[in-house]
């Protein structure tokens, strides 16, 4: 996984509620496609029109934000389905953070996986920093810096954000979750064999197999 | 000391290590693999340099990307064949027991979990899919991953999870008439938003559940999602236990009882302590059609379409406006009425045996608009045998449906089977979310008697009228 410490960058504001992973990343790619080649498709259903055009009502699609390492949002970011592929095409995209209110939780975790930082605010300060964004598109910065837990604002405002020690741990260090769970080996093993006794047909011993 | 919810009596025992920080290390009990992620994450295990852990605990089945075409085989959707050849080879290699095409036990994912005992009460369940909540209906913890996540369980059959909240929803009273269980689920998902239950693991009580088979049940749990909660379940009870008696993989005799036994134990004390409690009165349900692209846009069918103005927030205005462009739609007309193109009656939402016998209620005697194209797709093989038997699929057909083969279909639209674009769809499956059917799909979700309606009509119907 990828490390992430500290990012600076343009913020898009796709300041819309419920943004779904059906909307990030159309399922047909994911049955066509390898997920590197996923990010020009990202958000395609609302970043073309149907001639193939890029449809100019689209953030992404404006000079000043295409490319924007950093996405702006309201509640529920990635609500929906379970596809990793979400958060592949955001990467392929070129985006590292989100900082959104909510969000789905499978998406949450999927980014954790795969070095995207989900930033949590609450929708206010978001808006005040998709402002401060429009005030000087394409010259805003936005830094987030998981080491000290802060988002700069465009005008220097910080701004503290929760997040997991555990998780936080992971995104700086870019930890292998399966290495470190194995660690816990012996443990799975005992947990097993006294549920084996406790709990023999969850182990489908005697099942139509 | 407050008592303990169903949900802290399935969730504590199967800690395996207590990570800190509210995390734990979770044994899972049943692995389920579908097409589109399955050979993939299997191959990934071992990129990785790990192996699968226990393939016993591991079941496959290939549904998102096979065609549903009559006589269909897997080469007929040549996209999906690519994914389920090494599905098949890496299964035999590993020993992960396959439900293939047109084998007894195939089906959608999360209509065969149950139907063969797969799915059985206080079991761990996680399938890289998101309606994996579905089996909760049997009293399961059924949640879906990503591909990550997937590939974490079955290295180790275990995942690192954060403990959700706990979230009581009490369904009470008898259902008005034309009322489902689809109906009662948007009904609350309108309510409390697309967002409600996020963060949450959400118990459905109340007479209204405890009055409900366990095929109702599942299309509730199904939807726990489309609110945004990654898990939700219904404590089992005799119902939930004469279902599961006798299936496949269900325990058989002396192990039958020593399960009932410990099942027994599982239901939440009386003194349990939620975090958050809702209550439906099952009076104020009417039938529901959703307007919008989320789940959460849905309304009565004798009601008009929102208008963006009258919405709580600045995100919800901005959706709401997108949304009605979208779907075409003029705020402040009635929906009722509203012409359809397409209807599919399908889906691990309501594609099980009583949803067909719903739906076929309504089209019997009756013939399809002419200008609708209407499918019904039994959720597995088991389903479409039984349809079959009591003849359902010749009312289908007789009514102008096209009777398919089971799989995912119109629902996920990764398989070639598309509502084109523009044209309208009324569709029992569980999103309704932007070019989920196909690229510009205008998608309405109802239930299954609902969508029968809608295509003998021609237009968005209200069932009780028919
Ligand atoms: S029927 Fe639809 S929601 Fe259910 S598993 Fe298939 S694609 Fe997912």
């Amino acid at each position: 996984m990828d490390k992430f410490t500290r990012l600076e960058g343009v913020a898009a504001p796709l300041m819309r509620s419920n943004v779904d992973t059906d909307v990030v990343i159309r399922i047909q790619r994911l049955v066509e496609l390898p997920r590197d080649e996923l990010g020009p498709y990202c958000f395609e259903s609302i970043r073309y029109r149907p001639d193939g055009s890029e449809n100019p009502d689209f953030i992404g699609n404006e000079a000043a934000y295409r490319g924007a390492p950093i996405l702006l949002a309201a509640d529920n970011f990635g609500c929906g389905s379970s596809r990793e592929g979400a958060v592949w095409a955001l990467m392929g995209m070129g985006v590292r953070a989100v900082i959104a209110p909510s969000y789905g939780d499978i998406f949450f975790n999927n980014c954790f996986q795969n070095g995207l930082l989900p930033v949590v605010l609450p929708l206010a300060e978001i808006e005040r920093l998709a402002e401060e964004t429009r005030a000087a598109p394409g010259n805003a910065r936005v830094t987030i810096d998981l080491e000290r837990q802060v988002v700069v604002s465009p005008r220097g405002r910080e701004v503290r954000f929760e997040i997991e020690p555990k998780r936080r741990h992971a995104m700086l260090n870019g930890l292998d979750d399966i290495g470190v769970t194995l660690t816990h080996r012996e443990r799975i093993a005992a947990w097993q064999a006294k549920d084996k006794t406790e709990r023999p047909w969850v182990w489908l011993s005697g099942a139509a197999r | 000391m407050a008592g303990k919810t169903f949900f802290d009596k399935l969730w504590d025992p199967h800690v395996v290590a207590d990570l800190g920080g509210g995390f734990a290390l979770l044994h899972i009990d049943r692995t389920l693999l579908h097409d589109l992620s399955g050979a993939r994450a299997l191959e990934e295990v071992e990129e990785k340099g790990y192996h699968l852990a226990r393939p016993d605990l591991t079941f496959a089945t290939p549904d998102h990307a096979v065609s549903t075409r009559p006589g269909r085989t897997s080469e007929t959707f040549a996209p999906g064949h690519k994914l389920l050849v090494p599905l098949r080879r890496r299964s035999k290699e590993l020993g992960v027991r396959l439900f293939d095409l047109g084998q007894d036990g195939h089906g959608i994912v999360h209509i065969i979990g149950p139907e063969l005992g797969l799915s059985l009460p206080g079991l761990t369940i996680v399938c890289g899919d998101s309606h994996t909540c579905t089996h909760g209906g049997v009293g399961a913890l059924a949640f879906g991953v990503g591909s990550s996540e997937l590939v974490h369980v079955l290295a180790t059959q275990t995942l690192v999870q954060r403990k959700p909240k706990r979230m009581r929803v009490d369904f009470d009273g008898a259902p008005p008439p034309g009322v489902t269980p689809k109906d009662m689920i948007l009904h609350l998902i309108g309510r409390i938003g697309a967002a409600g239950g996020t963060g949450y693991a959400v118990e459905y009580a109340g007479s209204a559940i405890r009055a409900l088979p366990i095929e109702g049940r599942l299309t509730i749990c199904n939807l726990s999602i489309e609110m945004g909660a990654k898990m939700g379940f219904v404590a089992p009870d005799d119902i939930t236990y004469q279902y599961v008696a006798g299936r496949d993989f269900a325990p058989k005799g002396a192990d039958l009882d020593a399960a009932m036994a410990h099942w027994r134990t599982l239901p939440g004390d009386a003194d349990a302590v939620y975090d958050v409690e809702h209550r439906v009165d099952m009076a104020a349900v009417a039938p529901q059609i959703t307007w919008g692209t989320s789940p959460e846009h849905v309304i009565g069918v004798d009601r008009p379409v929102p208008d963006p103005a009258a919405a709580p927030d600045d995100g919800r205005r901005a959706a709401w406006a997108a949304a009605l462009a979208y779907q075409g739609l003029e705020p402040g007309k009635p929906i009722e009425g509203t012409k359809v193109d397409w209807v599919f009656i399908g889906s691990c939402t309501n594609s099980r045996i009583s949803d067909l016998r719903a739906a076929a209620q309504i089209a019997r005697g009756r013939r399809t608009a002419a200008h609708v194209t209407a499918w019904v797709v039994p959720g597995s093989e088991r389903v479409k045998k039984q349809a079959e038997a009591e003849g359902l699929d010749r009312v289908f057909r007789d009514a102008g449906f096209d009777w398919r083969e089971p799989g995912c279909s119109m629902c996920v639209a990764s398989n070639g089977e598309i509502v084109p674009p523009l044209q309208r769809s009324v569709s029992t499956s569980n999103r309704n979310f932007v070019a989920r059917q196909g690229p510009r799909a205008r998608t309405h979700l109802a239930s299954p008697a609902m969508a029968a309606a809608a295509a003998i009509k021609g237009a968005i119907a209200d069932v009780r009228k028919m």
